[in-house]
Formats: structure tokens, sequence, C-alpha cells
């Protein structure tokens, strides 16, 4: 097989990655009768064509940012993290307990807290299947899985048994009290008025009060502590020893040996901050945007973090533009399904698609490219 | 069986059973097989000998369909046959133990033994007429093994029995054993060698592949030495001796003396006693090692590879785990604890060339600076603070490197899996020189390394013993043993033969000590 | 509980231990050969969704079944593709057409009949019928096993009986024929059968294509036997309980059978809290829902016993010497 550059592997095989995902997904819409060019101006229109698109790709980029991270961390540890899923709605049981039962003072206070409860709670669902791993290697992928169910089960309970308020139906924890809310976009200086609302005559609305009227979006400041952990992981793992022992583990076990690198250890650390990665993604949908705990609060997004990882080739810049890709997708997806017959499952299959080609068919991709990076005959 | 009769038949035309002609295999850049021919003749034994990486195994697995020869032909039993893919040799009548036994370890023997020659879709008519043929066989050839027993509580020697007993099953007439005796007890290959011969004597022809003399001496009719991928003899056993076939298979290369003043050992740095390891499998690989090394001296250890060198080198550098003792400036190693890893050793003052650079020594995939700190990253003038490693020190620090030890290219950000041999181990060795131990471990420094580069890294060990440190040198190259070494002491089987001199003895009589033969029991 | 609640649940038992049996048993020959399978889920699901589909369309099940079983075909082919040809990544190749299935099967049914994501309800021919054993009624007076053998054991469509059947088969199959020798030979060291002269990527095909097949069954009895018609994500984590039942028997079919019906008796106390509270005893449902993977992890940690995975299991095997 012919060897690719660097820039070819780093760059093409996501690309060509993603063209062959969504080329296999065109074809599924052709075959039950719609049409990609509809549904791809469609994403585009709804998503990233206006602020408010933006909004909430950015919000749901916020969420796979953190979870990419979080497979990424584990991944550059030779360690498969699916368990990102059940970290993030553990995560969001910090956050709710966090912010339910201890009296805030300020916001600002609150998310300082929420972090730490959601990265404490998601490393602590981490922390079974790492020492199982790394003392008695238990597969970390079937484990996590199984926490992930376990996860599922264990949040039915507390939220129907526990946090559910008296007298309501729903099994989800009562709204977070207003002064723990997260300045949302529209909310913030500067960046607010990109989503002030217009009259057609190109007055900004005005509420009764005489004050603008703006349109709300779920995209909360946390997507800015997305962008730091990404800084954050980028620095953890190219600039700090902990990272430079991760990513030496990760490499090779037996040189890591050689060097005095504890295999135990290793595993330990990476999948502790690694759930405390996915844990945090609930400052964003739990804090940021439901303010309260809801069943399934993760809705997915932590399996969203492993195509993320892939696609992003466990690079937090490309966790933070494949995040926003996926982010487009979904709230692309959203608008599919509000404004044609295309249901909004198309991103799952897309999603599904990313992973295989990313991460299970990269030999494929690499071998067709390779044609095109063969040495000249001389 | 059916062998018997064909051998009559066979003797009276006396083809060759084997003839390889001009066989020629590369990897790569790498040539593994040069223009080899041999001629093996029917119902006899004829030895491959040769070190590691000459060559052996590679011409092995061609005859036996494993891989394709780039050019040659296979001739069996005088008929040129081509063997594509195992099935070809297996229907060739070619059977072959493997170094690592291909056994399903939670099978039983028969289950085994009938594995791709099963007589039909179901299991009960295979297995009971492999359960007679077994019981047939090991009355013939000394060859019992419980038919029920899964392999996983078989010993190795009966493991090996096992996949003799694999090919004799498939009706081999040439079997070829590779490295047959490296995981056998000394009892054990006896009685192999009398199962070997018994197969001789029914006629069937065997080719053992070893580095041991003793073995090729005391059962081999012919032997054909290689070397560097090339057949460099074929002799008859009979009318060759040990010290011969060592001369043959070390060869005598240009001899790279290196300049040194004579020796000043200082106090002692090093003190073993009695160090005793043993590997997964339970087997006994160091069995008692025992030396001391003192400041400003290096200590050679010559041997065949795979005599327990490895296992001293990973000991001593925090990567295996031992019994006995051993101190270190005085104070003693802990051996099994919290303290026996490899930044506890480096922290006494130990830096570690390992064996394999590729597998051990550099992440591949690391950068050539990020490789210099591998094993030093806790360094403290790699750090920024607390926290944060200083990369610009780490990337200043491979540069300098590079340029003493005038690496190639001088890159510090190209992979560490982009440089040459030569180029990745003047990395490692100037990563661990650099740190000024007390004392050096190398393994192989100059293994898969060009001439300059050779000379290079030489002239840095010798330059560390100058300045008083102490150095253990690990090489299977006899003459970068003798020309290194301030003294030279033989392992062979997990103990150390003896020690001598390197101004008064020769490479004749380490031969004889690395083949295990000790003043009086020459063959 | 009275004797008539215990045979109910053990009724429901079997019905709900089927697809995870069938599943459990396609996960049984991957892993055997060497191959994770942590697609099965995926593949019901394809398969629940064709077989709906199909038998609706056409009114036949038996069709539904055949285009089941060719849906979960596909995607074993996709995973062989990837695991076995590609040498790919088998645990990723696995999840990621877990989500493409999850999509995909929503995307057909809602483009064929608009009803949310699922198929119309079943009726008639479209559905497995339930069969009634010879002698039910004629024994059913008969004290105790009358009633077990009339409630319990009769009355079920064909594929739970098949499901049943599959167990001693696959165990013979594996272990009395040549067929069973190799793939099990080539889960645990595939050299060995390589060098034996055997092709290791045409037995690990066929392994995943036989996983292909119990997955299609399990998927349309899911939608045409137990439930009369697909619905989305209606496998609701069966393939993964099926994974876990599958550590659980330690990748043995006898003990596939009895752990299947052990995580299908806990899904089906889920269903009725009322016979738990009866007895006294306050066990919340979702710690029924979570107990199978609780004690797949207890078995993962090796505190009861040690589950050793065939040894050759997720490696794509490279040729060397």
């Amino acid at each position: 097989m012919t060897k690719l550059p660097t820039w070819a592997d780093v760059v093409l095989v996501p690309l060509i990655s993603l063209l062959l995902a969504a080329l296999v997904s065109a074809l599924v819409l052709l075959a039950i009768g719609q049409s990609p060019v509809e549904a791809l101006s469609v994403m585009v229109k709804g998503a990233i064509m206006s602020p408010y698109g933006w909004g909430y790709t950015l919000y749901y980029a916020t969420s796979f940012i953190f979870t990419g991270l979080s497979v990424t961390v584990a991944y550059h540890a030779g360690l498969f993290n699916i368990g990102s899923e059940g970290q993030a709605q553990l995560g969001g049981l910090g956050v709710a307990l966090c912010c339910l039962f201890l009296p805030w003072p300020h916001w600002s206070l609150a998310l300082l807290g929420a972090m730490a409860a959601a990265a404490l709670f998601g490393a602590a669902w981490a922390a079974v299947p790492a020492y199982l791993q790394a003392r008695r290697g238990s597969h970390i992928v079937i484990t996590t899985i199984m926490f992930n169910y376990i996860a599922a089960a264990l949040m039915i309970y507390l939220l129907v048994d526990f946090l559910r308020p008296q007298g309501s139906m729903d099994p989800a924890s009562a709204r977070f009290p207003a002064v723990v809310s997260l300045p949302k976009f529209h909310e913030l200086p500067l960046i607010g008025d990109f989503f002030l609302r217009y009259t057609p005559d190109g007055q900004v609305r005005l509420n009764p009060q005489g004050l603008p009227m703006y349109q709300k979006v779920p995209a909360n400041i946390s997507f800015f502590l997305a962008i730091l952990a990404c800084i954050g992981t980028w620095i953890l793992l190219w600039h700090t020893r902990l990272g430079y022992m991760i990513r030496a583990f990760g490499k090779s076990e037996k040189a890591a040996r050689y060097a005095g690198i504890s295999a135990v250890k290793i595993t330990m650390i990476t999948m502790l901050i690694s759930g405390a990665l996915a844990g945090m993604m609930a400052i964003n949908n739990v804090m940021g945007q439901a303010e309260r705990l809801l069943q399934n609060s993760a809705e997915g997004a932590g399996f969203i973090g492993i195509a993320v990882a892939l696609m992003g080739r466990n690079h937090p810049i490309g966790v933070f533009l494949a995040a926003i890709l996926f982010g487009f997708l979904y709230q692309g997806g959203a608008a599919l399904g509000l404004e044609t017959t295309i249901p909004i499952e198309l991103r799952i299959v897309v999603q599904g698609l990313v992973i295989l080609f990313t991460g299970a068919l990269d030999q494929m991709v690499r071998m067709m490219l390779g044609v095109f990076f063969r040495p000249r005959q001389a | 069986m059916a062998g018997a009769n064909e051998t009559g038949r066979q003797a009276s035309a006396a083809p060759f059973a084997i003839e390889l002609k001009g066989i020629s295999k590369a990897f790569g850049p790498v040539q593994a097989n040069k223009d080899i021919s041999i001629q093996v003749a029917k119902g006899s034994i004829h030895g491959i000998i040769g070190e590691n990486g000459a060559g052996k195994s590679t011409l092995m697995s061609i005859l036996y369909g494993f891989y394709k020869a780039d050019s040659g032909e296979i001739l069996i039993n005088g008929r040129v046959t081509p063997i594509p893919d195992s099935q070809s040799a297996i229907r060739a009548g070619i059977g072959m133990v493997f170094q690592h036994f291909k056994l399903v370890q939670n099978f039983s023997v028969l289950e085994n033994i009938i594995l791709g020659a099963e007589d039909g879709a179901m299991l009960a008519p295979s297995l009971s007429k492999a359960r007679k043929v077994l019981d047939d066989l090991s009355r013939e050839y000394e060859l019992d093994v419980d038919p029920d027993a899964l392999i996983e509580d078989l010993s190795v020697g009966h493991q090996q029995r096992v996949e003799i007993l694999k090919a004799l099953y498939r009706q081999a007439e040439i079997l070829i054993l590779d490295e047959p005796t490296g995981v056998l007890t000394p009892a054990e290959a006896d009685h192999l060698f009398r199962i070997l011969r018994g197969l001789k004597d029914q006629g069937k022809t065997i080719i053992l592949i070893t580095h041991k003399l003793r073995e090729i001496m005391e059962i081999t009719d012919t032997v054909s030495v290689m070397r560097r991928g090339q057949m460099t003899a074929t002799v008859k056993t009979a009318e060759t001796s040990p010290e011969q076939l060592a001369e043959l298979m070390v060869g005598r290369k240009v001899l790279l003396q290196v300049e040194k003043a004579p020796a000043q050992p200082g106090r002692t740095i090093l003190e073993v006693e009695n160090l005793r390891v043993k590997d997964d499998q339970g087997v006994e690989r160091l069995k008692g090692i025992s030396l001391t090394i003192r400041a400003g001296e290096i200590l050679g250890i010559a041997g065949v590879a795979g005599n327990g060198q490895s296992e001293l080198l990973e000991v001593l550098g925090g990567i295996a785990r031992a019994t006995g003792s051993v101190r270190m400036n005085g104070q003693p190693l802990d051996l099994t604890g919290r303290h026996s890893d490899g930044q506890s050793r480096r922290a006494d003052g130990i830096a570690h060339v390992p064996e394999d650079r590729q597998v051990l020594g550099l992440i591949m995939d690391f950068t050539a600076w990020e490789n210099v700190a591998f094993g030093y990253h806790h360094a403290p003038e790699f750090q920024k603070n607390a926290l944060i490693m200083d990369n610009a020190a780490i990337r200043a620090d491979c540069e300098a490197k590079m340029a003493t030890f005038d690496v190639r290219p001088p890159i510090p950000t190209l992979a560490a899996k982009n440089f040459s041999g030569g180029n990745q181990q003047k990395i490692v060795v100037a990563r661990e020189i650099e740190r000024n131990p007390d004392l050096l471990l190398v393994g192989q420094p100059t293994r898969g390394v060009d001439i300059g580069a050779i000379e290079f890294i030489h002239k840095q060990i010798v330059a560390l013993r100058d300045a008083g440190k102490a150095v253990l040198l690990v090489s299977v190259e006899l003459d970068e043993i003798m020309s290194l070494s301030d003294r030279i002491a033989v392992m062979f089987d997990g103990r150390i033969m003896g020690e001598r001199d390197p101004e008064t003895t020769n490479e004749r009589e380490l031969g004889l000590l690395m083949a295990g033969i000790t003043g009086g029991d020459a063959a | 509980m009275d004797y008539a609640t215990l045979l109910q649940m053990l009724d429901t038992t079997l019905r709900l231990a089927t697809p995870l049996l069938f599943a459990c048993l396609a996960g049984l020959y991957s892993e055997r050969a060497g191959v994770f399978d942590i697609g099965l889920e995926g593949k019901m699901l394809m398969a629940a969704m064709c077989a709906g589909s199909v038998a609706y369309l056409t009114g036949s099940v038996w069709l539904g079944m055949l285009a089941a079983i060719g849906g979960s075909l596909i995607f074993a082919l996709a995973h062989g593709l990837a695991s076995i040809t590609f040498r790919g990544n088998q645990l990723i190749s696995g999840v990621a057409l877990n989500f493409v299935a999850s999509g995909i099967t929503v995307l057909v049914a809602l483009a064929l009949f608009d009803q949310g994501g699922r198929t119309p309800p079943l009726e008639g021919g479209a559905r497995m019928a339930e069969i009634t054993l010879p002698l039910a009624e004629t024994l059913r007076g008969v004290p105790v096993l009358g009633p077990f053998y009339a409630d319990v054991v009769s009355g079920h469509p064909i594929l739970v009986y098949v499901g049943l059947l599959m167990v001693p088969a696959t165990w013979w199959l594996l272990f009395r024929t040549r067929f069973g020798l190799r793939l099990r030979a080539v889960g645990e060291n595939p050299a060995s059968v390589d060098t034996a002269g055997v092709s290791v990527k045409r037995l690990r095909f066929a392994a995943v294509l036989i996983a292909g097949v119990l997955c299609g069954l399990a998927g349309a009895y899911m939608a045409t036997g137990l439930q009369a018609g697909f619905g989305r994500e209606m496998t609701a984590g069966r393939g993964y309980i099926a994974l876990a039942a599958l550590i659980f028997a330690k990748w043995r079919p006898w003990h596939a059978l009895w752990a299947c019906l052990l995580f299908g008796f806990f899904q089906s106390l889920a269903l009725r809290p009322d016979v738990l509270a009866n007895i006294g005893l306050k066990i919340p449902v979702p710690a029924l829902d979570a107990l199978p993977y609780v004690l797949t992890v207890i078995v993962l940690a090796g505190l009861v016993g040690k589950a050793i995975p065939p040894r050759a299991g997720g490696e794509p095997y490279v040729k060397e010497r």
C-alpha cells in the first residue's frame, strides 16, 4: 500500500470519509424518494445562514466539543471510551444536584460549582471501568457500554423517585432557580446584537417596556468554556508531562514500561479526565439550556463524541471543527424535520457513516487515496 | 504409514529430498536471502546454523509456503514443486514446527492434530482415527502425549511433541524444526533428539534450524552455515568442528578496532548476586547470575542471542522483575516492588540503551525531540513549571544532541520512524549517554547501524568509560565485544559460563563458551 | 405469588428471552471466530424493520422473515468488510453500524408508511401464528406440569421453538463438526488455522454471516412475533443485553440459553412490578432493568469466575511468522 503524506492523512482522509458518508446518505435519500440537493440546501439555510441557526448549531457543537474531547483524551492513551454518554448523564446529575440544593448568590459562582460537580460525577462514572481495565484487564469498551445502560437506569430511578417535584408526571427534576441561569448568546453584550428581532421595515422590535427584543437561542457561555476546554486539552496532551506520558503509553505500552510509565496510573488518570470532560458537557445542555435535569439528558451527544473525535483526528482543533460540523448536521437535521418530509433521523445515519468511514474503513479510504499518491515509476 | 515403503523406492533413485536453487528474497531494502542453494539427502538430518537475523527462518518460511521467494526454485524429491501456500507445502509432504507453536491453547491434543486435516464434515470419525494413528506414532517414536489433554495444561516440551505429531499425522516426509530447543530444558532437548533420530531411522528427512553449535554437532549429518542472508558453507558434520562452525557463523568482518587507553577501574558500581528471572510461561531465563562492574570499565556480555542477556538488561533497566540481589553504588535495588520501575532506575543513575530501539527505546510515532525526553520526561531542565513541560528546552536539547552526535537529518520535528536505523540509534545513545549515568546498560548498540555510526557510537561508549563510568555491554557481535570490553563474560542458557580477558582470549575460545562448552567437555 | 402468576411470568420470560437468545447466539458465532460484534443491536433493528415492512406489504410473515435476514446480512457484510477485509477496528465498526441502523430504519419506515417511523399494525398472515403444541389442552389437567406445559411451553410463535432448538444445534455445530472446530480455532489462534492451510478470512466471513442470519431471525421475531409491527428503536438495547448474556455465558451455547432466560426473566419482572411488591420486595424497576448490565460488569471484573473471551477476539489477522 502506498504511504500517504502526512497532510493527506490529516486533511484528506477525514474529508474523503465525510464525502463518502455524504454520498451514501444521498443514495439513501434518493432511495426513499427525497432530493439530496434540497436536503442540503435546507440544512445549510437552517443551520448557518442566520444568526438564529448559528445559535442552535453552536449550542449542539458545545456539547459535542466536550464529548469529542472526552473520546480524544482516552484515545491518546489507547483507550476507546464509548461511555461518554453515561458519563455525560452523570455529569448532568452533578449539575442538577449542585444547582438545586446549594444556595448560589450568582450564576458565575454556580457555574464554577456546577463545572466541578459535573466533572466529578462524570469522572466517578468512568472510574469503575477504568479500574477494571487497569487492574483486571476487563475490556473498557464492554464495561463502558454496560455503564451507559446502568447510568440510564440510575437516572430514571433518581428522577422518578427523588428528583421529580411532587405532583409532576414528567421524569424530570424541578426547574433550577433563576439565579443559576447561564447567559445565552442573545443575552450577551455584543454577540446579543446578532439576535435582535427586526420588524419587516428593518426596525428593531421593542417589547412593551420599550426594550429591544431578541431571538432566543440555546447557545450560551459554555461555548466559550468548550473552547477553553479545547485549549486545555491541547495543553494537557502536548505541553504537560502527564499528556506526554498519556501519548507515550497510548503509542506503545512496552516502550512506556521501559520509560517507567505506570500503565495502571495512566489508565486511571486518563479515564478520569475523559469522564470529567464528558460530564462537563452538562453545563451546556442541563444548566445552559434545559435548566432542569431531564431523562436521557445527554441525548446521544456522548456517542456523537466518537464521530467528532474520529473525524477530528483526535486533535482539539479537529474536534472543534468536527463538532461545529456535527452541530450543523444536528441543527440542519432539525430544520429538515420542520421544513421537509425528510426525517430528522438522517443525521444519525450520517453520524454512523462518518464513524464507519473514519474509524473502521479508514484503511479502505487510505487505499483509495493511495492511488493518487503512488510514486511515479522511473 | 505410507512412508516406509516409499523410502525404499526413493532410496534407489536417490534424488535429494529437498533441493533449493538460487532462492532470493528481499523485504524492502533488506535482502533476507541471497541466492541460496541447498541439497538435503533423503533420510538425513540437516542443520542450518546462523545468528539471529541471518535469514534461516525466512528461508524455511519460503519452503513452507509462508513467503514467496523473489527468485529461485524448490525441488522436492527431484521434481520442481512450486509452493505458493502452506496447503501446497503440506501436500508436498513438508511439515513445520515453528519456534512459536501454532496450537490452539484450549483445544485437546487430538483436536489440534486433526485441525485442517479432518476426514469429513463430522468430527467423531476423524477423532477416533487420529486417536489410533496417534497411538501408533507415539509407540513408534517415543512421542507419547495424552491425546485428551488440553494444550494449555501441557509442558512446552509436550506441546512441541504435538506439533511434531501434527506434521506426522499429515504424513510429512520432510520435517522442519525452527529453533526447537530454545524453549526446552536439557532433558527435554535430549528426548527431542531421540525422537528425531527415530524419525530419521524411519526414512524421514529433517531440517533443524538452530544457533546452538552443540546441537548441530550432536545430531546433524550435514550442516549449512548462514550469515547475513547468504549461505557461507555446507559441510559434513563429521568433518567439521565447533570451532570452525563458530568462525563461519560469526565471520571475519573488518575489525573496527577502537582506540582506547587501558582501563583504570575504580570503585565498584554494580554488584549482582544470584539473579533469577522466570518468564510468563514459568521457564527460568536467568539461572543465578552474579557479576560486578567497577567504575571506569566496560564489562562485555558475549553470547548467542536468547541466552538470558535480554532479561539481564531488562531487570537492571527496571522493565522486568527478578529475585536475587543487586546493589548499585552500594545501595540495594528494588527488584519486585514499587521502585523496580524504569524511573527509579534512572534516579539511581542507571541509563539504558535497549536492545530493540524500535520497540523499547523510541516511540516511533513521536518526533525526535519528544524522544529525546523519553524516560527523562521528569527531568527538571525539561519543565517550565510544576505542570508544563518546556518543549522549547527539549527541542533545543535535541538540536544540541543532534549536532554533537551528527544525527542526520538534524530535524528535531521529524518522527523517529523516518530516521535511518543508525540515526535512530544515535538519538537513543545521545539521550542515555548525555545523562552522564553512573552505569550505562547497552544492548546491541550497533545492530542495524551503518559503519560510520558504529565507530561513532563505540567512541562515545569508550569516552563514558574513560570519564569513570561503568558500562555493561551486551552484544551478539563478537568483534564488538572484543574491541570494546575490558572484561568479557560469556552467557549461555541463563548462566555466566566464564569470564575472559579480551587481551588473552580469542574468538574460538569465546565461541566454545557461547555454545555452552567449557574446557573439559568440548565435542 | 400464586402458581398462575408464576406461569404467566415464565411465559413472558420465554417470549422476551427469544430475541435475546437469537442475538446472543449470533454474537457467539461471530466472537468465537474472533470478530467482536457490538453491532447485534443494529442488525436486529434493521431486521425488525425489514420484517415489519415486508410482512405488512405482502401480507406474508415468511417473506417478512426473509427480508429481515436480507437486511441483517447487508449489515453483517459491511461489518465483515470493515473488520475482516480492511482489518479495521471491529468495535468502531459495530458502533457505527448501530447508528446507521438506528437512523435508516426510521427513515425507511417513515418513507414507506408515514406513521411516525412505525409500520402499521400487522394482522393475520403478516404475524407469526402461535402454535399450540400437541396435547396441550389434554394434559392441562395434570397437576403442576399440565398447566406449565399448556401455558408456558405451548402457545408461542414458531421462532421461539426454533430459537430453543438453535441452542443444541449450535452446540452440535461448534463441538461436533469440522466447521465448528475450525471456527473455534480461528477465534483462538488464527495462525493455527492458517498454517494448516485453511483460509482465515473465509471462516470469519462465514461466522459473521451466520451472525447476520440469526440477528435477522431475532428482528423478525421482534416485529412479527413478539409485537405486531415495527416501531422505532424497538430493540431498545436488546443487542447489548445479548452481548452481556454472551459474556455472562462465557461464550458457551447452553450457558447462553440460561443467561438469556435469566435476563428475560428480569425483563418480565420489570414489566410486572406488582409481583415483587406482592411478595414484599421493593426493588425499583430501573434496578431490574440495569441488573443484566450490572451482572455482566461483575462477571467482567472476574468476581464470578473469569470470563475469558476467545483469545484472538478483536484482532484482525495479519499473517506473520
